[in-house]
């Protein structure tokens, strides 16, 4: 059966080599597509022109301060999970121009730069990164003001998701509720199965893009091993809590989970901590773990000016809250000691962002437990101030 | 979800305006008081603020900095920023002369709650620079003085030389303000108290359940104010205190301002004390 036009919502069979005309469907409707490449021995986003581009057969191995890639006979597309790139760096790029001033007889000009972002198309979004895409939507679209960039990137994505098959032993969607299965906020959505990817429709838009594409409408059986895929991966992750002891005897990474009860005030009432100290004789401050991490939106502003002075922009880069910089005043820096920056850091991502969002700053991809050169892992260090080690 | 993200808002957030410096008037050493007309009259009309808003001044160049406004919120001809040289970008201003162009964004931030406090005795407690952010709302109640009760003002600086505004506190005091002065260091000529702010309090005889305090200073200070002003029964509630942090954008987005769940930009500079008691007292937070 073939029938054009998919309704939202619906779930479509497509065969494997199908997905080459799904690319080549968006760049008809002039999309550049992004999806998961390796360079240098890690899953990043980059230009995805070919389906056979992507690391088809590859895992990842992740553990605090430790990643690794490896090929397996099992693995499908998509069975390597977040890598240290994410959707941030294409809606909030590490330098952008917010401001372009022309002084012409004595009169600054001023104005934001309007790029006219090109539409992006970006493959093998998890569960975890929409969430963080959801997150960071708050922040620059959510407020009393938006960011002009951030939403005009924003309206040119396209997102085609990808359900997880397996996580890492860092993962723990599970815990923040923000996965593994991909429930909204995305265009398309694929489950890899045995000889085909189900797909799901989000949009309108993408119910417009597979017009171009050849597919047939799912059983209920297809739709039923699709979602078994995600329910399974789920179950998984849920007894990690109750393995916690055996798996402290076994040679394998940890596998992260968070006990997330009453964390706003269990963060909040503990300030004081000794824990705070303890953990910053570790840490490097070396912000790794906020640039990698999918939420965190911190940035400076510096100028830039040619040498006539009459052509200034101002640029916002990523910062972090881990520099002294950061909380630099002539009357005294605020946050003079590491403790006092990465108790900034994870009260933000875990109560204090409640308060301003709504929602968790946390999504539980642990980008930042693989990504600490030293290995600091956030689920410990809330355990450790929770009191029951594990 | 992406019709949610299509609504206009203010589109423009970045883009600051030019405006003329009319006046530049030395207060003290190393402080000056710029008045600045915005260049383009729809922006002009259109530009109000309340007390203890601040806009962020950009020198292309240079960079922005956040500054209170100073001048009184009823007059909409000129906008007056009262300004200590610190680092870079207030330098690059204090070498404009009047007739340059710098240019505004703003205003931003949370207010005096001069309407929430009508029908209250209110003391004003600042030190150095602070009284800056506080005097658009000394002149809305001068010019509303009957809404109010007893008005304190409790001043202190380093020197007498340091002292903001001296000329008009005569005016103030016509208007029954009662204008307290303090300073660290005297010099021989000098009169008046000497020791630190909070100390101006033992002198009062408060109605601490008619009473509001609002305060601008060195963080320092104001825990103290705020401790004196509990031991008087001033009530947690009616007390303010403006505060200050590193800020890159005015509008929630750099992270730079956040104490405990605050954006200081944008929930703040103004804050209730009770919004603040938890954070406060908590060193490198
Ligand atoms: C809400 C608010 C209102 C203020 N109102 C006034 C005012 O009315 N008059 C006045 O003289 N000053 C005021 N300040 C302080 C003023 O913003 C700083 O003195 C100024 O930014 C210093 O910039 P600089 O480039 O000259 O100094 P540098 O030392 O070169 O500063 C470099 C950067 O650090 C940050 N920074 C340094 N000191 C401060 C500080 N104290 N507060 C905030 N950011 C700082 C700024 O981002 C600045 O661009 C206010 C600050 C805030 C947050
Ligand atoms: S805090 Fe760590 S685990 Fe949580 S979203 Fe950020 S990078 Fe991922
Ligand atoms: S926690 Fe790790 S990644 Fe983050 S600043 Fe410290 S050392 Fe760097």
């Amino acid at each position: 059966m073939f029938v054009n036009k998919a309704p939202i919502k619906s779930y479509l069979s497509v065969g494997k080599s199908q997905l080459q005309s799904l690319i080549d469907g968006l760049h008809k409707l002039g999309y550049q597509t992004i999806g998961p490449r390796i360079v240098d021995g890690a899953i990043v986003y980059g230009e995805l022109n070919a389906i056979s581009d992507l690391p088809v057969g590859y895992v990842d191995w992740q553990d605090g301060g430790k990643y690794r890639l490896e090929p397996s006979d099992e693995a499908g597309h998509f069975d390597y999970v977040v890598g240290p790139d994410s959707l941030k760096k294409f809606l909030f790029p590490a330098r952008e121009t917010l401001l372009q001033s022309i002084r012409v007889d004595g009169t600054w000009n001023m104005a934001t730069p309007d790029p006219a972002p090109h539409p992006l198309a970006v493959f093998g979004v998890r569960s975890c990164d929409l969430h963080a895409l959801a997150i960071q939507d708050k922040v620059f679209l959510g407020g009393p003001y938006v960011d002009p960039g951030y939403q005009s990137r924003r309206n040119a994505l396209f997102v085609v998701a990808v359900n997880c098959r397996r996580a890492a032993a860092t993962c723990f969607c599970h815990s923040m509720k923000t996965g593994p299965a991909v429930e909204g906020g995305f265009d398309l959505a694929l489950t890899e199965l045995a000889d085909r990817f189900v797909v799901q429709v989000g949009s309108t838009r993408g119910a417009e893009v597979m017009t171009n594409i050849e597919w047939t409408a799912c059983t209920l059986q297809d739709i039923d091993d699709a979602r078994s895929i995600s329910k399974t991966l789920r179950d998984q992750m849920r007894t990690r809590a109750h393995n916690a002891e055996t798996q402290r005897e076994s040679e394998l990474p940890r596998e992260r989970h968070l006990d997330t009860t009453d964390i706003h005030d269990l963060l909040l009432d503990n300030l004081e901590h000794p824990r705070w100290s303890q953990v910053a004789n570790r840490c490097l401050a070396c912000a790794n773990c906020t640039i990698v991490c999918p939420t965190c939106f911190c940035s400076s502003v510096s100028e830039v000016s040619d040498l006539s002075g009459d052509n200034v922009r101002r640029e916002r880069a990523w910062d972090s809250c881990f520099t002294a910089e950061h909380s630099y005043m002539n009357t005294g820096t605020v946050r003079k000691t590491t403790a006092s920056r990465y108790r900034q850091w994870l009260t933000h991502k875990l109560a204090t962002w409640t308060d301003q969002f709504g929602t968790s700053g946390c999504v539980g991809c642990g980008r930042c437990i693989t990504w600490c050169p030293v290995g600091i892992d956030l689920t410990e260090e809330v355990a450790a101030i929770r009191g029951d080690e594990s | 979800m992406t019709m949610l993200l299509d609504q206009p808002k203010n589109c423009q957030p970045w883009t600051a305006h030019s405006a003329r410096i009319v006046d530049i008037r030395p207060e003290v050493p190393g402080v000056a008081t710029y008045d600045l007309v915005l260049d383009d009259p729809q922006v002009a009309s259109a530009y109000r603020f309340r007390p203890g808003q601040f806009n962020m001044l950009y020198l292309p160049g240079f960079g922005e900095s956040a500054i209170s406004i100073s001048s009184d919120p009823a007059r909409h001809d000129v906008l007056s920023h009262t300004v200590r040289v610190a680092g870079n970008v207030t330098q690059a201003l204090a070498k404009q002369k009047v007739g340059d162009r710098i240019a505004v964004r703003g205003p931003f931030g949370s207010d005096w709650p001069v309407n929430a406090c009508r029908g209250h005795d209110i003391v004003l407690a600042c030190g150095g620079i602070g009284l800056a952010p506080l005097r658009p709302a000394i002149y809305h109640i001068l010019n509303h003085r009957e809404d109010y009760g007893r008005v304190i003002v409790l001043y202190g600086a380093r020197t007498p030389g340091d002292l903001l505004y001296t000329a008009e506190f005569s005016a103030w005091r016509e208007k029954k303000l009662e204008v307290e002065v303090s300073v660290d260091v005297g010099t021989p000529d000098w009169k008046g108290h000497i020791g630190v702010v909070p100390v101006l309090f033992y002198r009062l005889r408060l109605q601490p359940e008619r009473t509001s305090v609002m305060s601008c200073g060195p963080e320092i200070m104001m825990r103290f104010v705020v401790f004196e002003a509990l031991a008087r029964k001033v009530r947690p509630e009616n007390i303010y205190v403006s505060l200050e942090r590193n800020m890159s954008c005015g509008m929630g987005f750099c992270g730079h301002c956040q104490m405990g769940p605050y954006f200081v930009c944008k929930d703040g500079p103004v804050f209730n004390f009770r919004q603040v008691e938890p954070y406060f007292h908590l060193e490198d937070l």
